[in-house]
């Protein structure tokens, strides 16, 4: 029988180590695998790159990551975190930023198959012409520039050459999911975690209600848990 | 005498004389026809959807997976679960749509949405948008760079001159491009503009705004439309 429920969330990021590239769900806080977060914390995991769209707006989720000073490299669109900035620009964090778009894209390419494509985003801009800094100085100079992008013209527009984004790990948060893996997103929450979730080697579910195979039907079903491998009770749905 | 006081110094007696921030809001929603779909920028733009008909059907989207997104919930029915692009509580209204953020930015780069309105730093005679970054700026792009190309027009809301009392509407934009030539129409504390070719077209001026202070307070040539500022 297959069963991808787990005890706790300790148990399972015990297996991601220090040094690792994560995909973390979520907007904002909306969505956050916040549970996750917190173990890798507890566990004092550190050096990690870190895929998401946000570093975090409060002091939970990707952004207790932020303020211990876990993260090595960001990829994402809208760090927006004070203690973020303030180490980008003391020169602990390497910044990749990435159009959000073209972050999901980046990720759903990695879990489709796709090694690149092209997508007239940010051409011509300082994000693809490698006048936008990655990394500073202690003092906040920039010292590192991201690479310039390739180029084309389809149609009389340009576009830009935008590689997969494959990860290790992905943490998720789902309203629902079952012991197959199988999830249910809610409302606005869904956001990044299903391409976060296809992008991973790993990809670990925190999922509010864990229900009993067939309640979810299968159009119920966001995310098949073929794209699953570990699966816990997050404490907000227990408290509930 | 407001009207003849030099904008660049004077930005808070423009202000005085023409639109006020709901103003503006107000004059870009009026334009707005029913049916559209349209995402609805941070900061001014967010201000449009208070002046929206729900009779005319205008849906709103929002970048982080809503199609048909409300207003902000009474206190006691939040829902965690239901926030939009600035991260604040917000309602999907009947017939609305959720999805994630891959299928939320094909519906922005595949040309779906009518409009995208959004605040800038500045915009050029050309239509070039700068409202992404500027020297000492947190860094962040979110989804403005995919909204720029992707929705079938872009307008601009905001105040016609930045703190300093410098012009936002500029020849060529200093600051680091979003997209360039993407701009339609630019609304302000001033009027209505439309950039093209290295020159304003003044479509509409606010009320007790003076031709002249228009053109003092412009970075770059301004030409009026025909039966404006007569």
């Amino acid at each position: 029988m297959i069963n991808k429920i787990r005890g706790s969330a300790l148990e399972l990021m015990e297996m991601i180590p220090s040094g690792a590239t994560i995909a973390i769900g979520g907007f904002g806080v909306t969505g956050v695998p916040m549970d996750l977060c917190d173990a890798l914390c507890e566990l004092d995991r550190r050096d990690l790159h870190i895929v998401a769209n946000n570093a975090g707006i409060d002091p939970r989720g990707v952004g207790r990551l932020a303020e211990e000073g876990r993260i090595r490299k960001f990829t994402g669109s809208f760090p927006s975190n004070k203690e973020f900035n303030r180490r980008l620009l003391a020169g602990e964090i390497e910044l990749e930023l990435v159009p959000q778009g073209t972050l999901a894209e980046r990720l759903r390419a990695a879990g489709y198959g796709i090694p690149a494509f092209y997508t007239p985003t940010s051409a011509g801009t300082d994000l693809a012409n490698g006048r936008y800094p990655s990394r500073y100085d202690a003092s906040g100079r920039p010292v590192e520039y991201l690479p310039p992008k390739e180029v084309r013209t389809f149609g009389g527009r340009q576009a830009v050459l935008e590689y997969a984004l494959h990860v290790d790990f992905a943490l998720v948060k789902a309203d629902r999911a079952d012991r197959l893996g199988n999830c249910a997103f809610r409302l606005s929450a869904r956001n990044f975690n299903p391409v976060a979730a296809i992008a991973a080697t790993t990809t670990f579910v925190e999922a509010r209600h864990i229900v009993e195979v067939g309640e979810l039907g299968p159009d119920d079903i966001h995310l098949p848990g073929i794209y699953v491998d570990h699966v816990v009770q997050s404490k907000e749905g227990a408290a509930r | 005498m407001t009207s003849t006081a030099p904008a660049a110094t004077r930005p808070a007696a423009a202000a005085r004389t023409g639109w006020t921030r709901e103003q503006i809001a107000a004059r870009a929603a009026a334009d707005i026809p029913g049916g559209w779909y349209v995402n609805l920028g941070l900061g001014m733009p967010q201000l449009v959807a208070d002046f929206l008909d729900p009779a005319r059907e205008i849906f709103l989207h929002s970048e982080n997976g809503i199609l048909g997104m409300g207003g902000a919930p009474p206190e006691d029915e939040i829902d965690v679960d239901v926030t939009d692009a600035g991260k604040r509580p917000v309602t999907i209204v009947p017939g609305g749509a959720t999805f994630d953020s891959s299928d939320s930015f094909g519906m922005i780069r595949g040309g779906h949405l009518d409009l995208a309105v959004l605040g800038a730093l500045q915009v050029s005679a050309c239509g070039d948008l700068a409202n992404w970054t500027a020297p000492g700026r947190t860094p962040g792009v979110g989804g403005a760079m995919d909204l720029v190309l992707g929705a079938k027009r872009v307008w601009v809301l905001m105040n016609h001159c930045d703190r300093r009392g410098d012009p936002k509407l500029v020849p060529a934009c200093t600051l680091p491009l979003t997209g360039p030539r993407v701009v339609r129409r630019v609304i302000t504390d001033l009027g209505v503009f439309e950039p093209g070719d290295g020159v304003f077209t003044v479509l509409e001026l606010a009320p007790g705004v003076a031709p002249e202070t228009v053109v003092r307070a412009t970075g770059a040539p301004v030409r009026f439309a025909p039966g404006v500022g007569e």
